[in-house]
């Protein structure tokens, strides 16, 4: 819209016609108070907080509601309207316990810094206050009636941002209250939005509620370690006796991808690094088939001696490694690099949760066509195919329906499920399971091949005539249903793609080259070009061999060792363990999993809170991964596999180019942890280094990362600055006639679980079980 | 499942529903309406009450809830058969509302939203309920009574006992 | 059943047909019923609006907006559908008058309001009446479906290729869905909560159409205008307030009761010629002249016209013409407190300084009246109306606030006389008990 020009205190303005003043405002740094006004959700003009005077109108308007008009006079913080604020604040202080002290909010209470700033610091109120106990309506949410303002916040979150409806309110008057919707408890996705989004300490948190003040803790943007839309989360840590700990996990800071938002694991299910089964000690299998706990030293010379005797012996052919959907970008980088230069074999892989390879063939050179999460909240169309993101993909959910809310985006959804997207579509399909590679057939204009009716057709046509559209798919598609699902897009205008897997960083393990037969950035092992002068002449060229052949060739006994980093194949991928019998298991992770049980020697190791790098959601956007935890006993699998190199006879500087440049990390990446620096330092002076330079910097690789890797060589410094930044996926270069075996298996994860993590995290477990009994007794009841 | 609907309503109120929801441009508009001849029916606004109701208008439970909750008529416990309201405010108030309302309650022995036990009468002090120039005004129900006096009270009462009061539906 | 009261100096006009059995369709056609939609019909919008301008009506709802101008704010072309909302919701206290309108002549609603509907181009009218005039939606239901057997209502109403549908409701107890964004949320089958404006209904109102929502006596008035004509109409009130109105004289009088007046009648003529003067010979202590939201005037003050004009420079309102007259006996804190208590029951609770006010002033007063107040109780009792005052959200804040200010600055000496633990000094009073819940 035009922009008209106003005047605020004295400011001439400018902003388009049509802008709320409060946002106007706002954006000229003229602070206009409210608890009940925010950005994105419906309007209330309920708390009077944010009122101001306009010249020629008789009373105070709400800042909230009123637009901005050519010539209007505004003022903001006159005496009259101070004194309207103090009043308000006032007589919400009537009845408002003052257990500030006590209360989890305190310090980060809006109705604090307001009463502050309006300065009713004396009370008139001399009636008896209303006590009402706390009440528990879930095992993540607890309301303190009393405290409650009724800005409505928790309630258009919930109904309007997560389509949930959980909160309403009832009764009238000073009675009005905010209930939820089980009577005594919430039926709701557990997000926690309503908790995060409360202005008061009335909505409180099972995980962190009466733990600290929040001053008293350290704040640590870093990116979720769950799901593959990689949320920017900020965690609340503290020091504990072993280490430091999150309480907390937010997204206060409402910078990142995800705006405001966060799902129920981003937000409680941390607890994962806290868990008493956590491995703290390596573990090595004794003559009497037990596994004992030994020293880092010994553990690691163990196990490179034996990778070593492999290599003489049988030589890179008869060693496989496993990589990690979870590990940074720079440890999967430095996995594969290790494996095919140190132990010279492209036996790697991981646990493919969608085809990224074949979708990069799809797209080979073309510019800009992957879209970024952040594309979800602005495009005008969308099409989604397959997939329930309400149930994987809760950020994606989210962004599309506030796009729908607030920019009347069109959803189109094809699916063979009853998902729950399908309320903002505007027109959905249902169709089989294994039909829809023949929908998008159907979508092209080819009816022979799939049956179609007057709503399919309309559903193409509609589609067909959108001139700006998003095209989503989940793991229902692979290797040539995507190539044609993409040469489909390709024949309508403007589209941009964005291909749906599961873990945190499963896009950067494919991107980052833990596969048998693609280098970092797809490129072929069989044409290695600049890669082969970088790691040398031993680069195998061969191919190695996939996940399922490296247990076939175990079984084989073609296999004597593997080394498998944060992955837990046997329970996961639906390994068999008996495969590994003779072969020599090194594993990596922090619990002893079902992989775990059967390894000779367990390195316990450091999640991705406890370390620093980089990860890449699964649409492509780049985030900076930042150590916010720490754990006495484990290392970061970075480090772990410098020290199995350099053991093995490698010079660490063949593996980590550090101390180059200017980019070395000086102990930023790793926070302010416990110890860490000092044990860095004597390992370096021992090993004849330059001190203050780290093997395990993470930045030295992600420099060789960005030179060799040309999608990834993106401008540094907004990352650093926490924000996130889309790949630049024309670059990528890939042979797109090979054949490759479809080996993507989908983790199967809902909005409770998350693969082997989530059975580590006892919120969700307490989540789970709580639905569980919930359903009974509500059927019981029926 | 059974494809026919089973109701907890009479066969009339069901088709009054049936009626109601199409009168208006949105099934939600007949919600009040609906909670209302529910309550005459029923005697108050049961969790059945509101599952079915929520069910016919095609919205949650919690809204309707949540609607109920805001009209002082509606009430999710039983009252008596016959719900005396008294009001008292301010031109009942100035005429003696408040004598009728303490004669109520000594006649029935009860207090403000109590019931007599043998479930036959209750009563509430109200709010104005627009017979202000026939003051002080009372409602059976929903029948009024207005310029009354005690003794005018006691008729009333005697008549209701006795099964000889009106009954607006 | 309520009683119909007459005095020479009325003017029949809405009136005129109460007691003569008009609730009886062909009663009602024999006392003119019907003419005026027929002459709307064929004379058209233009003419209708011009009419209602020209008569100077003023919403009987309270706030005294003028019809026609309100009439002519309705787009003429709309994408959705446009609808008439007849605000029979009734609640304020002292308040009976549209209660006499549903009972004795309900015809006279339904032409009103379809001569609203043809103005603004509607199909559709809702009269939505208060829950507890259950009986009167009987009444209204009825004469309803008798406009439908006579085809007066539905498909091409008199022949005239024009439909018009009316639906008849009830709300469930509830003040504020008087006020008319309220009014349409509970009709969309809501919360009574009111709506944020601008968008003004004549734009966006029901079911997001242009609405033209009026009060029950302002629409009953609109045929005898069309009849009479607006100029007519006009003369009989006063300067810019146009025709009578039915003013409802309750409390301490000899012969309460709803009498029809010209506007601008005097204030203490209604009192003491009309009404018959203060019951029993007592003083006159104080008159509450338009609703219990209007300021109080002492009895020195009511020597003044009844029309929204002349009742605005007095320092009150006309409001809705429930005159509520007090006796020396009344104690004013009480009578206060009894105000308050009724909109701190009614506050929808949406906005704080109506919900936590409200709530506030009832607990001080109370406290006041029972002799547990404190020094600074009656300053702060005056300082919390007048911070809710013009700052709420919609306004019952301000019916809230408005009298408590009223009573406190003309009855100070009272309120200082229930100070230091003295309590009540009018002993008249009797034990009252719990508060409305
Ligand atoms: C709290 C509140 C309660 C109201 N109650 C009523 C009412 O019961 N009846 C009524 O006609 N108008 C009531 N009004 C006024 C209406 O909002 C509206 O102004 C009126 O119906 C318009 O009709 P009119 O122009 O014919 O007066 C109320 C207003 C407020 C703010
Ligand atoms: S003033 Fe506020 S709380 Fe009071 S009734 Fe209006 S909106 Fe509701
Ligand atoms: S005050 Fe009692 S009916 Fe109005």
């Amino acid at each position: 819209m035009a922009d008209v020009t106003f005047t605020v205190d004295g400011k001439k303005l400018t902003a388009p016609a049509g802008t709320l003043l409060i946002d106007a405002c706002k954006a000229a740094g003229i602070e206009v108070p409210a608890f009940c006004y925010y950005p994105g959700l419906s309007l209330q003009a309920a708390c009077r907080m944010c009122v101001v005077r306009l010249e020629k109108v008789p009373k105070l308007q709400t800042a909230c509601t009123t637009t901005v008009a050519e010539g209007m006079v505004v003022y903001t913080e006159t005496d009259e309207i101070k004194q309207a604020r103090k009043a308000t604040i006032e007589l919400l202080l009537g009845n408002h316990p003052l257990d500030c002290p006590v209360c989890d909010a305190g310090g980060e209470c809006e109705l604090q810094d307001m009463t502050f700033k309006y300065g009713a610091g004396e009370s008139k109120y001399v009636e008896i206050k209303q006590h009402r106990e706390e009440q528990q309506w879930s095992p993540v949410v607890y309301f303190d009636r009393p405290r409650c303002i009724l800005c409505y916040r928790c309630v258009r979150v919930c109904g309007e941002g997560m389509d949930v409806w959980a909160l309403g309110v009832e009764n009238r008057g000073v009675s009005s209250v905010i209930a939820p919707n089980g009577g005594d408890h919430l039926n709701c996705e557990e997000c926690g939005m309503c908790i995060d989004i409360c202005p008061v300490g009335a909505l409180t948190s099972g995980t962190y509620r009466y733990k600290t003040r929040p001053w008293e803790m350290n704040h640590v943007g870093t990116v979720c370690t769950h799901c593959g839309d990689g949320c920017k989360t900020t965690l609340g840590v503290r020091a504990v006796n072993d280490g430091v700990e999150i309480i907390r996990g937010d997204n206060r800071d409402k910078s990142g991808i995800n705006g405001d938002f966060l799902c129920i694991k981003g937000r409680y299910a941390f607890d994962f690094a806290n868990n008493q089964e956590r491995l703290t000690k390596p573990l090595v299998r004794q003559a009497d088939g037990k596994l004992a706990s030994v020293n880092w030293e010994h553990a690691i010379d163990f196990a490179a001696q034996r990778l070593k005797e492999v290599r003489g012996s049988r030589g890179g052919k008869a060693i496989g490694v496993i990589g990690s959907n979870r590990t940074t970008n720079e440890e999967n980088y430095l996995l594969q690099k290790f494996a095919r230069t140190v132990l010279g074999t492209n036996n790697i892989d991981h646990h493919r949760t969608a085809d990224y390879a074949a979708f990069t063939a799809a797209l080979q050179g073309r510019a800009d066509r992957e879209a970024s999460l952040r594309d979800f909240a602005s495009a005008p169309a969308i099409l989604l195919l397959g997939n329930d993101p309400t149930e994987q993909h809760p950020a994606l959910a989210w962004q599309i329906r506030t796009n729908v809310r607030l920019n009347r985006a069109r959803l189109y959804v094809a699916n063979h499920a009853e998902i729950k997207l399908r309320r903002q579509a505007k027109a959905a399909v249902t169709i089989p399971q294994i039909g829809y590679a023949s929908f998008v057939e159907y979508l092209s204009g080819n009816d022979g091949v799939f049956a179609g009716n007057a709503n399919t057709s309309a559903f193409r046509d509609s589609v067909r005539k959108e001139e700006s559209l998003l095209i989503v798919f989940g793991s229902e598609f692979r290797g040539r249903d995507i190539a044609s699902l993409v040469q489909f897009g390709l024949s309508l205008p403007n589209v941009k793609f964005a291909c749906l897997g599961d873990y945190a960083n499963s896009r950067g393990a494919a991107d980052m080259g833990v596969l048998p037969d693609l280098l970092p950035g797809y490129v072929p092992v069989s044409a290695p070009a600049h890669f082969a002068e970088e790691y040398g002449s031993a680069l195998p060229t061969e191919p190695g061999f996939d996940m399922v052949e490296m247990f076939d060739a175990a079984t084989r006994g073609d296999l004597s060792a593997l080394y498998v980093v944060g992955s837990n194949p046997v329970a996961r991928y639906g390994m068999d363990a008996s495969a590994l019998k003779n072969t020599f298991l090194i594993v990596q992770d922090m619990f002893l999993t079902e992989t775990a049980v059967l390894a000779d020697v367990i390195f316990p190791s450091a999640n991705l809170y406890e370390k620093a790098g980089t990860a890449t959601n699964t649409y492509g956007d780049l985030q900076l991964v930042k150590k916010a935890a720490d754990k006495a006993g484990v290392r970061t699998d970075f480090e772990l596999i410098v020290r199995l190199a350099e053991k093995m006879g490698t010079h660490p500087k063949n593996l980590v180019p550090f101390g180059k440049g200017v980019r070395a990390d000086f102990g930023q990446s790793r926070g302010v942890q416990s110890g860490e620096a000092d044990r860095h330092a004597v390992w370096l002076a021992a090993n004849d280094l330059e001190p203050k330079l780290s093997p395990f910097d993470p930045f030295a690789i992600f420099d060789e990362i960005q030179r060799l890797v040309p999608a990834y060589n993106v401008p540094r410094l907004n990352l650093l600055a926490g924000n996130d930044e889309h790949l630049k996926s024309e670059l990528v270069q890939i042979d797109t006639n090979a054949t490759r075996r479809d080996l993507v298996l989908p983790s199967q994860d809902g909005l409770y679980t998350s693969g082997t993590l989530g059975n580590y995290s006892a919120k969700l477990k307490e989540v789970v079980a709580s639905h569980t009994t919930m359903n009974a007794t509500e059927t019981a009841a029926d | 499942m059974a494809t026919e609907k089973t109701t907890i309503f009479s066969p009339e109120l069901a088709a009054r529903f049936d009626k109601l929801v199409t009168l208006y441009p949105v099934r939600r508009s007949a919600l009040v309406p609906m909670l209302l001849y529910a309550q005459d029916e029923v005697g108050y606004i049961s969790t059945a009450v509101i599952a079915e109701v929520a069910e016919r208008i095609g919205i949650r439970e919690n809204d309707v809830q949540s609607v109920l909750s805001y009209y002082s008529m509606l009430r999710t416990k039983p009252a008596g058969k016959y719900n005396v309201q008294v009001c008292t405010n301010i031109s009942c108030m100035v005429c003696d509302g408040y004598k009728i309302l303490e004669h109520c309650k000594k006649r029935l022995g009860i207090g403000h939203k109590e019931v007599t036990s043998d479930g036959l009468f209750s009563l509430e002090e109200v709010e104005c309920i627009g017979a202000c120039c026939w003051a002080p005004a009372i409602q059976i129900n929903y029948d009024f009574y207005d310029e009354l006096t005690p003794e005018k009270m006691d008729q009333i009462l005697d008549d209701y006992k006795a099964g000889r009061g009106k009954e607006t539906v | 059943m309520p009683r119909l009261v007459s005095h020479p100096d009325e003017v029949k006009i809405i009136s005129r047909r109460f007691g003569l059995g008009a609730t009886d369709i062909g009663k009602y056609i024999e006392l003119d019923g019907y003419k005026a939609v027929q002459a709307a019909i064929s004379k058209g919008p233009e003419w209708i609006i011009s009419e209602m301008k020209a008569s100077g009506l003023r919403g009987r709802g309270g706030a005294g907006f003028p019809t026609g101008m309100k009439w002519s704010f309705v787009p003429k072309q709309s994408e959705k559908a446009k609808y008439v909302l007849v605000n029979g919701d009734e609640s304020e206290p002292g308040t009976c008058k549209d209660h006499l309108i549903f009972l004795y002549d309900p015809h006279a609603v339904i032409e009103g309001t379809m001569i609203a509907g043809i103005a603004i181009g509607a199909k559709m009218g809702f009269i939505y009446l208060r829950g507890e005039y259950r009986y009167l939606l009987k009444i209204m239901e009825k004469a309803v479906a008798d406009a439908y057997a006579k085809g007066f209502l539905g498909k091409n109403i008199f022949g005239s290729g024009v439909d018009f549908d009316i639906v008849t409701q009830t709300g469930a107890g509830a003040y504020e869905v008087g006020e008319e964004s309220a009014l349409m949320e509970s009709l969309e089958g809501k919360r009574g909560v009111p709506r944020i404006k601008p968008p003004f209904p004549a734009v966006v109102g029901l079911y997001g159409g242009p609405t033209v929502i009026n009060n029950v006596e302002t629409i009953a008035s609109v045929p005898h205008i069309l009849l009479m004509s607006g100029e007519a109409y006009a003369k009989v009130g006063s300067e810019r307030n146009g025709g009578t109105r039915l003013f409802g004289i309750s409390g301490h009088v000899e012969r309460p009761g709803v009498y029809e007046l010209p506007m601008g009648y005097n204030l203490k003529k209604a009192i003491y010629d009309v009404a018959g003067g203060v019951r029993g010979g007592k003083k006159l202590k104080a008159v509450v002249p338009g609703g219990s939201s209007t300021p109080v005037l002492t009895a020195d003050e009511i020597d003044v016209g009844l029309d929204f004009d002349q009742m605005g420079k007095a320092g009150t309102m006309l409001g809705s013409g429930g005159i509520v007259v007090l006796d020396e006996t009344v104690c004013m804190v009480e009578f206060a407190l009894r105000t308050i208590k009724f909109y701190q029951h009614e506050s929808c609770g949406w906005c704080i300084p109506c919900r936590e006010g409200t709530d506030w002033l009832k607990k001080s007063i109370t406290r006041l009246h029972e002799g547990g107040a404190v020094d600074k109780d009656i300053d702060n009792i005056r300082y919390l109306a007048e911070n809710m005052l013009g700052r709420t959200f919609c306004p019952l804040g301000d019916a809230a606030a408005m009298p408590t200010i009223g009573f406190v600055q003309k009855f100070r000496k009272e309120f200082e006389d229930h100070l230091n633990g003295r309590g009540c000094p009018y002993k008249h009073s009797l034990e009252r008990e719990e508060a409305l819940v």
